[in-house]
């Protein structure tokens, strides 16, 4: 195995310990800071079952995002295609992740592929919005710029893997199981992979440490999360 | 009347373009070092103001997990920016929620997370300086707290908690407003936010008692203090003195003596309200409240009913068995505590009072949703009772009734403009402002059914109606509260069948 191989191998290893632990982290302070006081955005559920009921279209659907107007429903199309896309991409490259591949992940081969061509589109509605409209442009923060364009980064490396700068799959299939396997092997020849990868490894890095943690805070927000019953059932926090 | 641009009653609502620092200059009056020494708060700004500024945040962090929460986890993605009535009228990009919060997140980033220690201005951090804390006290004191900017968040990302969190920082450091801190030192210390002691209560009790008996030619009791009695009836005291609140308490006065059940009002706990709520300080919420909590368990009532008055029902139906502990002492077969608009209903559908709607046919009506009953709390059993149990009431109460368009009412509700703390003079430009896409909604049924009387369960929505409506050119008596209606309407006298 080569130095930069080496290298790769252990940066993959801290990446994804950055990204579990800093991600477990959050999980971990959030769970822990407690809600002194009860604050559901009512109407709200009067039950936990019923806050399951409110959260599910909020996590599937965007839907509180569909009670806005035209700006909203713009950002809804290209935000919700653009996580759906996102899913299916992942769950196409599971077939790098398993030996044997799963039957079920065989179904997303065809259909990730016109994810990832649909992906980049739904990225650029996301970033013009942020340009075009005058509200946007000014609450816009690099940060924002920086995370979609990591994406579309990542996104168009895999297209040009696709279609344009093509690798050996057999070693990136090797490459990845060898790291699962805790039993690292050489990277595949290909700058593009490399490319790529890098950049998967910068997004896992920056995750916990970002906005991009709402995709833990959409389900325990208290305003949505909490139930309705402060009549019935004493709530209290031991510092209150 | 005013030396700034009354926004002009078109009945649209239309997004303005960003004007920076348009509402730049319009601050509350500070708290001056002895009003702040007697609700507890350093007496002024100190030299090391950040020590304490940091301190205060830090221990706020460990403490909501709302603030630490919506602080992480904005995406920025627009959809408050144009939900609030403030930055509607304004064009102010400081009250569009996100970047309003983005002047305590761009401290958090610097102070409180990593990356912007690392990398400062570029992660949007921003360290404290005096220009920093004029902003906030401009902008969070341009917050009414009403929660629509929630309603749409992806994540129900709230302000009014950042805005609470902050307020409660700058009181820390010795920066209060005047307006608040004061109505919170009369509250504590003489029972309600007037500051009227027990026996100019009961002056003017008997005053509203002559009134009633003029105008009906019955005898109308308002008891106070009656150990014993079955209901406590807690109800902003705004509706012991201001028009038209006070026509509201002629209404409860009315559906209790006519329901023939006991009840009283208490001069310990003569005030509904609880501005603790609004500048994010749980000790003064937990001792506002208290006083409501003794005196229900003092004179011995079993139930606790809740007069019009939109944040202190917020207190007392989510808060307020948090704070005090459980109202365990009352009958349990009823909601405790319970809102007089559930109450009256619940009499009117059983048939124990009976309204006469024409008394009500010069009237046109239309429910102003506020934003504490509509967004943070309920009505009745079910989830938005808050919504129908007012309308059916009016219902019951006249014959002419029209909502207001569909996107500004029920939880899209817009502020009155001057809830949350905000309804002081120094801040009325932001408040006549505040109120025009509720008005423009206003506009558009008074041009298609004439609607000529704004029917609100909301003591701090009176007040603020009445004042800004002659800016727009509409009578100030046009305001008015549910029970108006029903006091207008209710039969008085011999029960039939008794």
């Amino acid at each position: 195995m080569n130095g930069l191989s080496s290298v790769f191998n252990l940066l993959a290893y801290i990446a994804a310990a950055v990204f579990v632990l800093g991600f477990l982290n959050k999980v971990v302070l959030y769970f822990k800071t407690p809600s002194p006081l009860k604050i559901p955005t009512t109407p709200a559920p009067k039950t936990s079952m019923g806050v399951v009921v409110r959260l599910i279209p909020e996590v599937l659907f965007f839907r509180s995002l569909l009670k806005g107007g035209i700006t909203e429903k713009i950002l809804w199309l290209g935000g919700w295609v653009f996580h759906v896309c996102f899913l299916l991409i992942v769950l196409r490259h599971l077939r790098f992740f398993t030996y044997p591949v799963p039957e079920c992940i065989m179904f997303f081969q065809q259909i990730g592929i016109w994810a990832g061509l649909v992906f980049p589109l739904a990225l650029l509605i996301l970033i013009v919005r942020r340009f075009l409209n005058d509200r946007l442009a000014t609450i816009t923060l690099f940060a924002d710029y920086f995370v979609l364009g990591l994406i579309i980064a990542i996104g168009s490396t895999g297209l040009l893997l696709k279609y344009f700068a093509r690798t050996n799959l057999v070693d990136v299939k090797a490459f990845i199981l060898g790291l699962l396997t805790l039993s690292p092997v050489q990277l595949p020849d290909s700058p593009m992979f490399l490319i790529h990868f890098s950049l998967v490894l910068i997004l896992l890095v920056y995750f916990p440490f970002s906005k991009l943690m709402h995709a833990w805070g959409i389900l325990i927000s208290p305003t949505r999360a909490q139930v309705d019953n402060p009549r019935e059932v004493r709530h209290v926090t031991p510092w209150a | 009347m005013a030396d700034f641009k009354v926004p002009e009653l078109t009945g649209e609502i239309i997004t303005p373009k960003v004007t920076l620092g348009a509402t730049s200059g319009i601050k509350p009056f500070p708290a001056n070092a002895e009003l702040m020494g007697k609700v507890g708060f350093p007496a002024e700004k100190s030299a090391d103001w950040k020590v304490k500024f940091l301190a205060k945040m830090g221990d706020i962090l460990k403490k909501y997990k709302s603030v630490r929460v919506f602080l992480d986890i904005c995406v920025r993605c627009g959809a408050c920016t144009d939900k609030c009535h403030y930055y509607l009228s304004t064009g102010d990009p400081r009250n569009m929620p996100v970047y309003r919060q983005e002047l305590m997140r761009s401290v958090y980033r610097k102070y409180f997370t990593t990356s912007g220690k690392l990398f400062g201005g570029l992660a949007a951090a921003r360290e404290l300086s005096d220009e920093l804390l004029e902003e906030w006290i401009t902008y969070f004191y341009q917050c009414s707290e009403c929660r629509r900017c929630s309603v749409f968040c992806p994540y129900g990302i709230d302000t009014a908690e950042i805005t609470m969190a902050a307020r409660e920082i700058l009181d820390s450091i010795g920066i209060g407003s005047k307006y608040n801190l004061a109505i919170i030192n009369k509250a504590e210390t003489i029972g309600n936010n007037l500051g009227m002691p027990g026996p100019a209560l009961r002056n003017t009790l008997d005053f509203v008692e002559e009134e009633i008996q003029e105008k009906t030619g019955v005898d109308v009791k308002l008891p106070l203090d009656v150990e014993g009695a079955d209901i406590l009836l807690v109800t902003p005291s705004a509706d012991f003195f201001a028009e038209p609140h006070i026509f509201s308490l002629e209404g409860y006065a009315k559906v209790f003596h006519q329901a023939g059940v006991s009840w009283t009002l208490s001069s310990h706990a003569s005030e509904g309200g609880n501005f603790g709520m609004f500048i994010g300080n749980y000790n003064h919420m937990k001792t506002i409240n208290k006083r409501i909590w003794d005196a229900a368990r003092d004179l011995k009532v079993k139930r606790v009913i809740a007069g019009e008055c939109g944040h202190a029902w917020r207190v007392l139906y989510s808060f307020s068995n948090t704070l005090n502990g459980p109202f365990d002492f009352l009958d349990p077969n009823y909601n405790v505590p319970q809102h007089i608009c559930d109450y009256t209903l619940d009499l009117v559908k059983k048939g124990a009072i009976k309204l006469d709607k024409t008394a009500n046919d010069d009237f046109s009506v239309t429910f102003h949703d506020s934003c504490n009953v509509a967004r943070a709390s309920r009505i009745g059993n079910e989830p938005g009772g808050q919504f129908t149990i007012p309308r059916e009431l009016i219902n019951a109460a006249c014959n002419k009734f029209v909502d207001m368009a569909e996107e500004t009412i029920g939880e899209r509700t817009f502020c009155c403009g001057g809830g949350g703390g905000v309804l002081t003079d120094e801040l009325i430009e932001v408040r006549v402002k505040g109120a025009m896409p509720r008005m423009q909604a206003l506009k558009r049924v008074k041009d298609s059914n004439g609607v000529n009387f704004f029917a609100l369960i909301c003591a701090i929505c009176k007040a603020q109606f009445t004042k800004i409506f002659p800016y727009y050119g509409i009578e100030m008596e046009e305001v008015g509260g549910i029970h108006q209606l029903v006091g207008n309407a209710i039969v008085l006298g011999a029960k039939e069948g008794v």
